[in-house]
């Protein structure tokens, strides 16, 4: 390895953002099991992270202390209740640096955000007096990429078929990146809506959104940005973003399962129609109809996963105590240290970026011909767990021409150590299938 | 080891020697010929199993498919077993290897019913395996249904 000097008074190498990694791991009470009589080794933190003793005790600790509904009791328990159900909100407003607390919609996960914003979309599409930024009809456009997540395709080719409108995408290329050549000519004054992944799931792309954001703006169209796997691993600021919806969910960033985040600009939420229907999201009912709650209550039907938002601000805390900075340096340095081990393994093909830069913590690969529920399998019994399949990402797969992939992911916790273990399970999957 | 029951030699050498690979026309032009394409939506192994049969006996059990080791072992396993025999006999040894490997490791089975299907026994014991190894299983009573000889009732089960 060779070293460059920085020139003085540049920023240096050792001004990066750092913390303790074992003093982190201790926070996780899982790190210390075994699988199959080995050290756990998890490399699967892109499909959900695990979560520090600070926001377990604080889910076991609402449920003890101050369990009660939210928003509609006047009682001691029940304000407890609210106020920490309203104080995890702030805290992700800020951890994303939204303008306005009220800009945060809790969702089950980011699946439901997004469908929440299509929906809007759907509903709106049904009303004449609607917000014509929300109606779609034939010949409107919605553009997503080749990239996304199933959760990011599936709700717009349905939006789709419910309004008539077409469904186009950005190509990936053979490096794994965004195709932004045809950017002009795929979202034009048509396009309505732009939903696009930030970080891949499968890649590890972290999409540069800036050329894309400008577009969207010439053509009037709105742009929601999937921040599933990146709000987790690198600070995320909307206003920096310019976006006007993004999604992430709290499993993946030290969070429970049940919690997610739709964050839209207010102007768009207040436009929005609400999508589910009952109690909580309403202004007034009366048996003629009904009129609805201003953002984010409207979004917000029946009783909220409360525990859950609540162990989510401490998992926003837990990570911004840290710093998102250092974690996403120490997963940059991880994710550099993986591509080099990762090469010295004969006939394994990574898919994406094969350079630490513009992708993250999450490496896919083939190993030769072994296939990755079988390759998934050896690594378990040595304690690695990785994950295999299709990600819910089958045109990614396709586009590589892979029914299947295995996926290693790293997060604030993960040790180089580990990667070694990865890569020597990987001889020993050799072994088995030569 | 764990692993090895799971990846027994049986298995290894059916994956990396597969036996009837490859989808083949009847070669009796009278035959009742049918297939069926199944997928694991989980893992996206797929397989298409083609039978010839004249209604009582199949005449060939042919297959294609792409997926990991286990499920296209089990592929190669249930050609062997299965090729020739009456239908009666036939749906006696799926329903076997369809109760051994709902049984998660507690059932014996018998090596006189199941042959090389008895390394699958280890694969029982992971949940997440069970649906390789019964992918063309399945497949093969679909296409087998279609060619118009149909399993009994009781039998279905996984």
């Amino acid at each position: 390895m060779t070293t460059t000097v920085i020139p003085e008074g540049m920023p240096q190498y050792d001004d990066v953002p750092r913390f303790d990694v074992a003093a982190v791991r201790a926070d996780f009470p899982i790190l210390d099991r075994e699988v199959n009589g080995h050290r756990l080794v998890y490399l699967d933190s892109a499909n959900t992270s695990h979560k520090p003793r600070q926001v377990l005790d604080v889910l076991a600790e609402h449920y003890a202390m101050h369990n009660a509904n939210v928003s509609r009791s006047v009682h001691t328990l029940g304000t407890e209740a609210t106020e920490a159900y309203e104080g995890a909100r702030a805290k992700v407003a800020a951890f994303v640096n939204a303008p306005s607390v009220d800009e945060v919609v809790f969702t089950k996960n980011s699946t439901e955000a997004i469908n929440i914003v299509a929906y809007a979309f759907s509903n709106a599409s049904l009303r004449p007096d609607a917000d014509p930024r929300f109606r779609l009809g034939p010949g409107d456009e919605i553009v997503i990429s080749e990239m996304e997540h199933h959760s990011n395709i599936v709700p717009w080719q349905l939006l789709a078929e419910r309004t008539g409108a077409t469904l186009r995408w950005f190509p990936v290329t053979d490096a794994g990146r965004l195709d932004e050549s045809g950017l002009e000519e795929l979202v034009t004054e048509r396009a309505k809506i732009v939903s696009l992944v930030h970080t891949s799931n499968i890649l590890g792309t972290v999409n540069a959104t800036a050329r894309i954001t400008e577009r969207v703006r010439q053509v009037g169209a709105l742009l929601l940005l999937d921040c599933s796997q990146s709000v987790p691993h690198m600070p995320v600021d909307v206003v920096d973003l310019d976006a006007d919806f993004i999604v992430f969910t709290g499993h993946k960033m030290c969070g429970p399962t049940g919690i997610g985040v739709l964050w839209g600009r207010g102007d768009l939420l207040a436009a929005m129609p609400p999508v589910l229907g009952g109690g909580s999201m309403i202004e007034t009912v009366s048996m003629a109809g009904s009129t609805f709650a201003a953002p984010p209550a409207r979004f917000e039907a029946g009783t909220p996963p409360i525990a859950e938002a609540v162990a989510l601000g401490a998992a926003v805390d837990y990570l911004t105590g840290i710093g998102m900075r250092a974690i996403q340096w120490h997963e940059k340095e991880l994710t550099a240290y993986a591509l080099d081990a990762l090469a010295t393994v004969p006939g394994l093909r990574i898919f994406g970026p094969a350079v630490p830069v513009g992708r993250g913590g999450t490496i896919s690969f083939a190993l030769g011909d072994v296939h990755p529920h079988d390759v998934g399998q050896v690594l378990d019994s040595l304690g690695v767990q990785v994950r295999v399949g299709h990600h819910c990402a089958k045109p990614v797969c396709s586009r590589f021409g892979v029914p299947a992939m295995t996926r290693a992911s790293f997060y604030l916790y993960t040790m180089t150590e580990e990667i070694d273990a990865l890569v020597a399970g990987l001889e020993q999957v050799r072994k088995v299938f030569d | 080891m764990q692993l090895d029951q799971l990846y027994q030699e049986i298995i290894l050498d059916h994956y990396k020697h597969p036996h009837g690979r490859g989808l083949r026309d009847a070669e009796d032009p009278q035959a009742r010929v049918a297939e069926a394409h199944h997928v694991n939506p989980t893992c996206g192994d797929e397989i298409t199993v083609r039978v010839a049969t004249d209604g009582d006996r199949f005449a060939d059990i042919s297959y294609d498919g792409m997926g990991c080791s286990i499920s296209q072992a089990s592929a190669s396993v249930l050609h062997e077993l299965l090729t020739g025999r009456g239908a009666g006999e036939a749906f006696v040894v799926h329903q076997a290897f369809v109760e051994l490997m709902s049984g998660r490791g507690q059932v014996t089975p018998d090596e006189d019913v199941l042959g090389d299907g008895v390394a699958f026994a280890g694969v029982a014991r992971y949940p997440a395996r069970v649906k390789c190894a019964l992918l063309p299983w399945m497949a093969f009573k679909d296409a087998a249904a279609r060619a118009g000889v149909g399993a009994s009732p009781t039998e279905v089960k996984a």
